[in-house]
């Protein structure tokens, strides 16, 4: 094992309280972090699955040949917007209507003639549920002679659009506050570890060590503590996931192995970032 | 190899330290620094090792100008040369082995060599048989050889040594400067700053006296005398 690994590891035998103390303050920091992270995981799932409901109609004028919509379906599903347009005739919408409105099952049992008119129900890509795309379907579709009118969620899209961005902004603001402060216990704990080991360090500057060196176990401790800390938040985190599905019998989504890997690198960065910023400036003071 | 010309060197709240100070120390010479407490002897060294560096004048070490020297070259510097203290400045938690392979360690020497290296100098140093033990499990005297091996590991062309015998006893003392003298014997340049005057009287070696800051008498330029100032 090289030296540099060895001092680094050497840290936690030499000070267990200190290193136990830095890794519990980095998974705490981070599980706030982690937290949130799940937050907004799932409202970013829920507003997908909700996005994904954003559907543009267009209503048919009663009497428009079938083939002359069964044409138009295929113009509809060419738009680079479109992911599938679907033909819903009269009798489709009635029968729909009759299984989901079961309150009016026998007002509509006994209608003598369909009211509902045929439609052409159109689902967006995903990268295209925005309400400026909603409405550049929309006004394409109305464009069509035999289409009456056209629907959509306007509302619906504005909201989701709105939701999304305030999820990502608070995201960056919580995140980095948290970094931030991750960030301030690591370079505090670093700075501790080389007061500590001053002697040690003036004797490795005496016998010819370069300052570089002499930083290596120091990062290298930064960055262990950071990797535990990510690790540890990430165990946190999954046991509030059980916890809370477990108490809301909701079923919520964990971190993909990436987004996990990602708190435990994030971890690792703000150990080294910490372990620099402070290990540079106490060094001179040895 | 060591040469001051001129050397002045003042501390920002500590007054005048060194003033107007020339000597040149030759391969492979033995050189006592002399004088009371403050006389200047210790900040010679400093200025040898580049821990200070001068206000005035010129420091040469191994071709070095220690006063143009940047940060990044000190450690070069320094594994030129070999420095024991009065204190011993071990580390507590290794064994003498370690303390030695320590010096080794850091400077990015090779692994392989590291063990066979340790042995060797402790040998020299007479402490083989105590290569696992702890500094607090040896004798003053012991701990100064271990020191003394770890300045010598990277076989040094100097040995700088401040007050080496300070802490330890007239046997141990002795000791200590006998191992010092073996090793000038076997090529390596010794600056040894001490005010125990028995000890410069033990052998034939130059004595640079410091008074005030300033170099009083060098034996290696004036006449001699009969007792240098303590």
């Amino acid at each position: 094992m090289s030296f540099v690994l060895r001092e680094a590891l050497l840290a936690f035998r030499r000070a267990p309280l200190l290193s136990a103390l830095s890794i519990t303050t980095i998974a705490f920091s981070l599980f706030v972090v982690g937290l949130f992270g799940l937050v907004a995981v799932n409202l970013q799932a829920a507003l997908r699955t909700v996005a994904e409901r954003v559907e543009v109609v267009a209503y048919v004028l009663p009497g428009t040949p079938v083939e002359t919509i069964t044409t138009s379906l295929k113009d509809v599903e060419a738009f680079p917007e479109v992911a599938s347009a679907t033909y819903v005739s009269e009798d489709q919408a009635l029968a729909r209507a009759r299984a989901e409105l079961v309150e009016f099952r026998d007002v509509l049992r006994e209608l003598e003639r369909n009211p509902l008119p045929a439609s052409i129900e159109v689902k967006l890509k995903p990268a295209f549920q925005n309400e400026s795309d909603v409405n550049a379907v929309a006004d394409r579709l109305r464009n069509f002679a035999f289409v009456d009118d056209v629907r959509f969620g306007r509302d619906w899209v504005e909201k989701l659009d709105r939701l999304r961005s305030i999820a990502a902004a608070v995201g960056l603001v919580v995140g980095a506050a948290f970094a931030g402060v991750a960030v301030i216990i690591i370079g505090a704990t670093i700075r501790m570890a080389v007061l500590q080991r001053g002697r040690e360090i003036a004797i490795m500057r005496l016998v010819g060590a370069t300052d570089a060196f002499i930083r290596l176990p120091f990062l290298l401790q930064g960055a262990i503590k950071g990797c535990l800390g990510g690790a540890v938040a990430v165990g946190l985190s999954y046991g509030a996931y059980l916890v809370l599905n477990d108490w809301l019998q909701f079923h919520t989504q964990f971190f993909d192995p990436p987004q996990a890997a990602i708190i435990v690198l994030g971890g690792t960065v703000i150990g080294f970032v910490g372990s620099w910023s402070s290990v540079g400036r106490h060094l001179k003071r040895i | 190899m060591i040469k001051f010309s001129s050397v002045f060197k003042a501390y920002p709240k500590g007054g005048l330290a060194l003033k107007d100070v020339s000597f040149h120390i030759a391969k492979g010479e033995f050189a006592f620094l002399t004088g009371h407490s403050g006389a200047g002897k210790s900040t010679i060294l400093k200025l040898v090792y580049a821990d200070e560096r001068p206000t005035g004048g010129e420091v040469r070490v191994s071709g070095f100008n220690v006063a143009e020297l940047v940060p990044r070259a000190v450690p070069r510097l320094r594994r030129r040369l070999g420095i024991v203290f009065q204190d011993f400045r071990l580390l507590e938690d290794r064994t003498a082995e370690e303390n030695v392979g320590f010096a080794l360690e850091v400077t990015g020497a090779r692994r392989a060599g590291i063990a066979a290296r340790v042995m060797r100098v402790l040998t020299q140093v007479g402490l083989a048989a105590k290569a696992q033990a702890y500094p607090r499990e040896l004798s003053g005297g012991e701990q100064q050889r271990v020191a003394i091996a770890r300045a010598l590991v990277n076989e040094p062309t100097v040995l700088l040594a401040d007050e080496p015998t300070g802490n330890l006893d007239e046997r141990a003392t002795r000791g200590v400067f006998q191992l010092l003298r073996d090793i000038n014997a076997s090529g390596t340049a010794v600056v040894m700053a001490t005010h125990d005057l028995d000890l410069v009287r033990q052998a034939p070696y130059r004595v640079i006296e410091m008074q005030e800051g300033a170099v009083v008498y060098d034996s290696a330029v004036d006449e001699p005398r009969g007792e240098p100032a303590t």
